[in-house]
């Protein structure tokens, strides 16, 4: 175990240097000239030679990748260009709000699609497993943004159930007052998609051996699907959270935005807008960073629950 | 999807020893599909208006100011003028001034003059068969316009994101090693980084535009499908049809694109059509960030940037044409991809 983990550790570091590089040199070649964008429209050639010269700018590209790095490593990427806030300070400040709304909508999303896959599965090839994949298909091909346009509209200010958007200081008036719209909208957006993947789960348990044996042996069929297929299909499924899990970090844009939740994607996004380079480098980065080690504890945990998991 | 059509429909194999080829058995599955055919019907259609709108032959003036202000589809019927707005416009004075008014004597030949440079103003409709916009544009010529760009993007973003992903895939599987190992660390990379935030990166340093937007949704989504055909190629590389080609002399290259690549040609279609709807998505959201397309085009992306603030007052249509023209495109062109997948690959029907 404790060489595999060691392993695996070892296994990230070209990866996570290739993501490094990637974004300096994304940055440095496409990106425009920093001091540029920092000293704005007015800023003589002087104070643009100033800035240059304060960033490193002035100095060969190994150099700069050089600082680049020892920026990751200590944590310090100075000031956002824009708000002139510490970039360490703004994962800190926007991060407990993302994940105060992207939780619950992964928690929800994940209990209402299992009991629905597993019924459609279950009636695989009636009138309600197509009547439910068509629905949706064409659920699927309307924009995320429609829904939230549609449902701000409807249940925030034509009916006026929730607050269109805002946000506190409280976590809890934020579960139970801001939280709600965003979170009716995404798990009803994410619902098809979810039970289309998670009856695939299913339909392939179904097909197994040991479903035939457990009908032939006389337990009930309520008995088979719970006790035997959904416990099998749970690893599937699981796996698919633990993927879907570094999402929850990056927040859903579309959702901060749309609700002004002050999380880490409307800052990401804000950032973009503003080409404020430090923000969108450093969650990049770190994001990327924190995929990998979800990643790695999924497998982890996958050895905790199932003996028979092999780690390679 | 047609093109795969018209090719299987071309390569009929007439000699009667050869064994029916993927694509003739795949048009003959599909042909018995309805909802693949139905749907087929549909996205032909599209394809036809996008190219007569990319021809000019409609919506070419999109950008004409035809209507009155948010004027309401034709169905609805013409708002009372009050709501608009219009207030009868008063008709110069009514006293004669003209005594000791010092410019009197200049009026008529102002009044000449102004006749030369008249511009005819256009009587402005009160109604548009589906509405107008803020500016009194037809919101009909917008969204099949808004239709154009946005598949477009969908299209050719995948086009670029296969080339890409087969380029590489084949690379990878054909020759492994060394070469491998590099693919599948950029792959590794590439995979790393959220894809939105990818994306987001990508669109900070390119900056806006349509060609930007095909760009940015290529260089960032080829991942899954290099994965696939990296596969395809590596289980290829070893079959007897391949070594008998190296046999007699066939150059990597040759084997690579003219012995395995038509072979695994279907598994890259399927996955294609998968993408395309996936960048039709991706760039409707980009374009709404205002990370997009450019303000002089129109997309569905900004047509739903637009028909936020105008919901809230109540001007129901441009949210409701983008809402249909999107939701029929990409409802016909997912059950498509479904009909094109099951026709070439039987195994997989009802799975998904």
């Amino acid at each position: 175990m404790a060489a595999y983990l060691l392993r695996r550790l070892w296994q990230m570091v070209p990866t996570l240097l290739g993501v490094v590089l990637l974004v300096f040199f994304l940055f440095k070649f496409f990106g425009g000239d920093p001091a540029e964008i920092l000293g704005g429209l007015n800023a003589t050639p002087e104070q643009i030679a100033a800035i240059r010269q304060q960033l490193g700018l002035d100095q060969s590209v190994w150099v700069q990748l050089g600082i680049y790095l020892k920026s990751i490593v200590t944590f310090d990427w100075g000031k956002s260009w824009a708000t002139n806030e510490a970039v360490s300070n703004l994962f800190r400040t926007r991060l407990p709000a993302t994940l105060t709304v992207m939780l619950p909508i992964l928690i929800v999303e994940v209990l209402i699609a299992i009991p629905i896959a597993m019924w459609v599965a279950y009636r695989r090839g009636s009138f309600a497993d197509r009547t439910i994949m068509i629905i949706s298909t064409v659920a699927l091909s309307i924009s995320f943004l429609v829904y939230i346009i549609v449902g701000q509209y409807l249940f925030g200010f034509q009916l006026g159930w929730f607050p269109v958007q805002g946000w506190s200081d409280s976590t809890w008036t934020n579960l139970t007052t801001y939280v709600p719209l965003p979170l009716m909208l995404a798990v009803m957006v994410a619902l098809a998609p979810y039970t289309r993947l998670y009856r695939t789960f299913f339909l392939d348990e179904l097909g197994h051996d040991y479903v035939r044996t457990a009908r032939a042996k006389g337990m009930t069929e309520g008995a088979v699907m719970f006790r035997h297929v959904l416990r099998n299909a749970m690893i599937p499924i699981l796996t698919n959270v633990g993927l879907a899990l570094p999402s929850v970090f990056v927040g859903s844009f579309l959702i901060e935005v749309f609700f002004s939740i002050p999380g880490l994607g409307r800052e990401v996004l804000l950032a973009v807008n503003r080409s404020d380079y430090p923000v969108i480098q450093a969650v990049a980065v770190y994001l990327a960073m924190l995929t990998m080690l979800i990643n790695l504890t999924v497998d982890l945990l996958f050895k905790l629950v199932d003996p028979r998991v092999q780690l390679k | 999807m047609n093109t795969a059509a018209a090719s299987a429909a071309g390569a009929a194999p007439p000699a009667l020893e050869r064994s029916e080829g993927v694509w003739h058995a795949a048009w003959r599955r599909f042909k018995t599909d309805r909802v693949g055919l139905v749907s087929a019907l549909i996205v032909v259609g599209f394809l036809v208006l996008i190219l007569a709108s990319w021809l000019g032959l409609v919506a070419k003036s999109w950008q004409d100011e035809v209507g009155v202000a948010n004027a309401p589809p034709t169905f609805l019927g013409p708002r009372p003028a009050e709501a608009i707005g219009t207030i009868e416009v008063p008709k110069g004075p009514n006293v004669d001034l003209s005594a000791i008014d010092p410019l009197a004597p200049r009026y008529k030949e102002w009044d000449e003059r102004a006749a030369q440079y008249k511009t005819v103003e256009r009587p402005k409709a009160e109604t548009l068969p589906l509405g107008g916009d803020r500016l009194g544009r037809d919101v009909l010529a917008k969204a099949i316009k808004g239709t154009e760009i946005s598949v477009f993007v969908g299209i050719f973003a995948a086009i670029v994101a296969t080339c890409i992903g087969t380029i590489l895939g084949a690379f990878s599987g054909f020759f492994g090693g060394k070469v491998g190992d590099f693919l599948e660390w950029l792959y590794n990379v590439f995979e790393a980084i959220p894809g939105i935030l990818l994306i987001f990166a990508f669109a900070a340093v390119f900056g806006r535009g349509i060609l930007t937007v095909v760009l940015i949704l290529g260089l960032t989504g080829w991942t899954g499908l290099y994965r696939q055909v990296r596969a395809e190629f590596m289980k290829h590389g070893g079959r007897e049809y391949v070594r008998s080609a190296e046999a007699i002399g066939a150059s990597a290259w040759s084997r690579m694109f003219k012995h395995i690549l038509p072979n695994v040609s279907h598994v890259i279609l399927v996955r294609m059509s998968l993408l395309v709807v996936g960048f039709i998505k991706s760039e409707v959201i980009l374009s709404y960030l205002g990370l997009g397309v450019g303000v002089e085009d129109v997309s569905w992306g900004t047509m739903l940037a637009e028909a936020q603030s105008e919901l809230i007052l109540g001007y129901w249509w441009q949210l409701a044409a983008a809402t249909l023209f999107m939701a029929i495109f990409v409802t016909a062109f997912s059950l498509l991809a479904d009909a094109v997948r099951d026709a070439l690959d039987p195994k997989l029907r009802g799975l998904e």
